[in-house]
């Protein structure tokens, strides 16, 4: 069994991954339909900032040891996704702060 | 220190799934947008504890530009530019998913001197990711410059057509996947790597560039999700799940705001994709068979400000020609001064209207008109009859009745707002032109409909000048 899961270990963390992506594809969809067309901007651009979580493969190619031709592409893909991150969180707020009931 | 780090992502991905459920009531937003940023912060900070991660320079400088470029584009941009900022956003994403699976790509990749004298290997479900990271984070990148491009008026925002458009898409996306199945087979092939990221980019700029200004919403909210997508095929490169998790979540929140917008227009998403609602119907033959007849009444200033002085209710219906007029504000003045001599104000907004979902709540936000004033279609649509006055600002093709009984105009099935059942309509508009599905408007020679003519800023602007002289 040991053996059997120590050669197949790729497949294993492989569908691990398929499963939370499925899975995860639900829970977006449950929470989306609940919200309300006002919000649908502010909707759209926060979680447009969360899709700036590339960041974390980013920084892991922009911190590398050594200085080679993926740090560059990592240094690229740090600024683009901060701007994501940054921008879009930032704006959002701005957009909500305006939201009110009389 | 791994385990750490693990549950640290995995708090982050909670707050992602906690922050878009606050987002889904206006009392709640606020602090949906907090969590989400929270867990974001959370997810950086975890990584830079990565072992992986040694020297901070680079990270320092990048974390320092991509900030300062976001802060003063979230600060500077204009409400009415919103849908152009969010394409961009999607955009910075999507470049820097592809930006990612290149750089892990060359990696692992012996020939570049990381981890030297090694074999190449590259596992298949790794190989899959880095090329479909390539392919929809570089059409997301590309595509969404060029929507950002055609919000901002720098690309035209008319349905471009280009000779063999479809088989000449077809083809390039075929060729992408092919080369992506040769360079897993042959990972040191990193000529086709290249080639495939230069398609995937050229790929973005064909796709969008045929798709017209008043389609924007949808091509926006599939962006929007491609750059999700993005995140979670970067997340199988790295084989890390808070951004699998997280570009799942944004992933089906674009497919479902797509769809929204899709259902909006009566229209397949192929259809809309595809490029153009004049291709749908027989263009611009269409516009002239179906022209109406008739004489069109048009009201000034002055008259309109009598008529509005004795109403009951009003119901103001926006479009994308007041985002262009900036009238939001002139609007909300009118609004306060009809509620201030008792008329019942209300605002119903067509999913579509605008350039992007919500376009006009956010800006009706900024110019302070309380949200339960605005009325979604289905929840407004039946009040019409017993409507006294209806005010269309820069709204043409959601009002049309020929959506509903002409089996001959190009967007007969729409579900359009039904204004012409109310006891008068006025039409706030700039000419007679058509609107973005190119056909003439019926509604503006019906006996009970009245133009308006002028910008919506200094039309509106001058009525209620007028109201308040009365």
């Amino acid at each position: 069994m040991v053996e059997f899961i120590s050669t197949h270990l790729g497949t294993f963390v492989f569908l691990m991954h398929v499963y939370v992506f499925i899975l995860a594809i639900f829970v977006g969809f449950e929470l989306i339909t609940k919200v309300p067309p006002t919000l649908h901007t502010p909707l759209m651009s926060g979680s447009n900032a969360i899709s700036g979580i590339t960041i974390v493969g980013a920084l892991l190619s922009a911190g590398l040891k050594e200085f080679t031709i993926s740090t560059i592409f990592g240094l690229v893909a740090v600024i683009f996704a901060m701007i994501n991150v940054v921008g879009g969180f930032l704006v959002t707020d701005r957009m909500l702060k305006m939201f009110k009931k009389k | 220190m791994f385990i750490a780090i693990e549950l640290t992502y995995l708090i982050s991905s909670i707050l992602f799934i906690f922050g878009i459920k606050f987002l889904g009531s206006p009392k709640t937003a606020r602090k949906g947008n907090l969590y989400a940023a929270i867990g974001m912060f959370l997810a950086i900070a975890a990584t830079l504890l990565d072992q992986n991660v040694l020297t901070f320079e680079w990270i320092i400088i990048g974390i320092i530009i991509g900030s300062l470029i976001g802060t003063i584009l979230a600060v500077k941009v204009p409400m009415t530019g919103m849908p152009q900022m969010v394409g961009m956003l999607n955009g910075f994403g999507g470049g820097a998913s592809a930006l990612v699976a290149l750089a892990e790509y060359y990696k692992i990749n012996p020939n570049y001197p990381v981890e030297k004298g090694l074999p190449f290997i590259l596992p298949i479900d790794q190989g899959a990711a880095i090329i479909l990271s390539l392919l929809i984070g570089g059409v997301t990148f590309t595509g969404s410059m060029i929507a950002f491009g055609k919000l901002q008026g720098l690309v035209t925002g008319k349905v471009v057509k280009y000779p063999l458009q479809h088989p000449l898409n077809l083809l390039l996306l075929l060729g992408v996947l092919a080369g992506g199945v040769y360079v897993v087979l042959n990972p040191s092939a990193t000529n086709i790597v290249l080639l495939i990221t230069f398609v995937s980019l050229l790929l973005g700029v064909l796709l969008v560039l045929p798709i017209g200004g008043a389609d924007m919403p949808v091509a926006i909210s599939l962006l929007n999700s491609y750059s999700g997508i993005a995140g979670s095929t970067t997340g199988f490169v790295l084989g890390n799940n808070e951004l699998i998790i997280a570009g799942a979540l944004v992933g089906a929140s674009g497919i479902i705001l797509t769809l929204i917008m899709c259902r909006g227009m009566n229209r397949s998403l192929m259809n809309v994709v595809l490029g153009g609602w004049a291709s749908a119907g027989s263009g611009g033959a269409a516009s002239e068979s179906t022209a109406v007849k008739g004489d069109v009444k048009a009201i000034d200033s002055e008259e309109l400000a009598m008529l509005l002085d004795s109403v009951g209710s009003v119901v103001i219906v926006p479009g994308y020609g007041m985002a262009v007029a900036q009238a939001q504000h002139a609007v909300r003045d009118l609004v306060n001064l009809l509620e201030k001599k008792g008329v019942k104000v209300r605002f119903a907004i067509h999913p579509v209207a605008g350039r992007m979902p919500g376009h006009m709540n956010v800006l009706l936000a900024e110019a302070q008109v309380s949200y339960d004033k605005l009325y979604a279609m289905e929840d407004i649509n039946d009040d019409f009859p017993s409507t006294d006055v209806v005010i269309v600002i820069g709204a043409n093709d959601v009002v049309n009745p020929a959506a509903r009984h002409d089996q001959n105009s190009p967007i007969f099935g729409m579900p359009i707002l039904n204004v012409d059942y109310a006891k008068t309509v006025i039409i706030n508009k700039r000419s007679l032109n058509v609107g973005y599905a190119g056909i003439e408007n019926e509604l503006f020679f019906y006996p009970n409909s009245l133009m308006y003519f002028g910008d919506a800023k200094d039309a509106i602007t001058k009525l209620t000048n007028e109201l308040k002289n009365l």
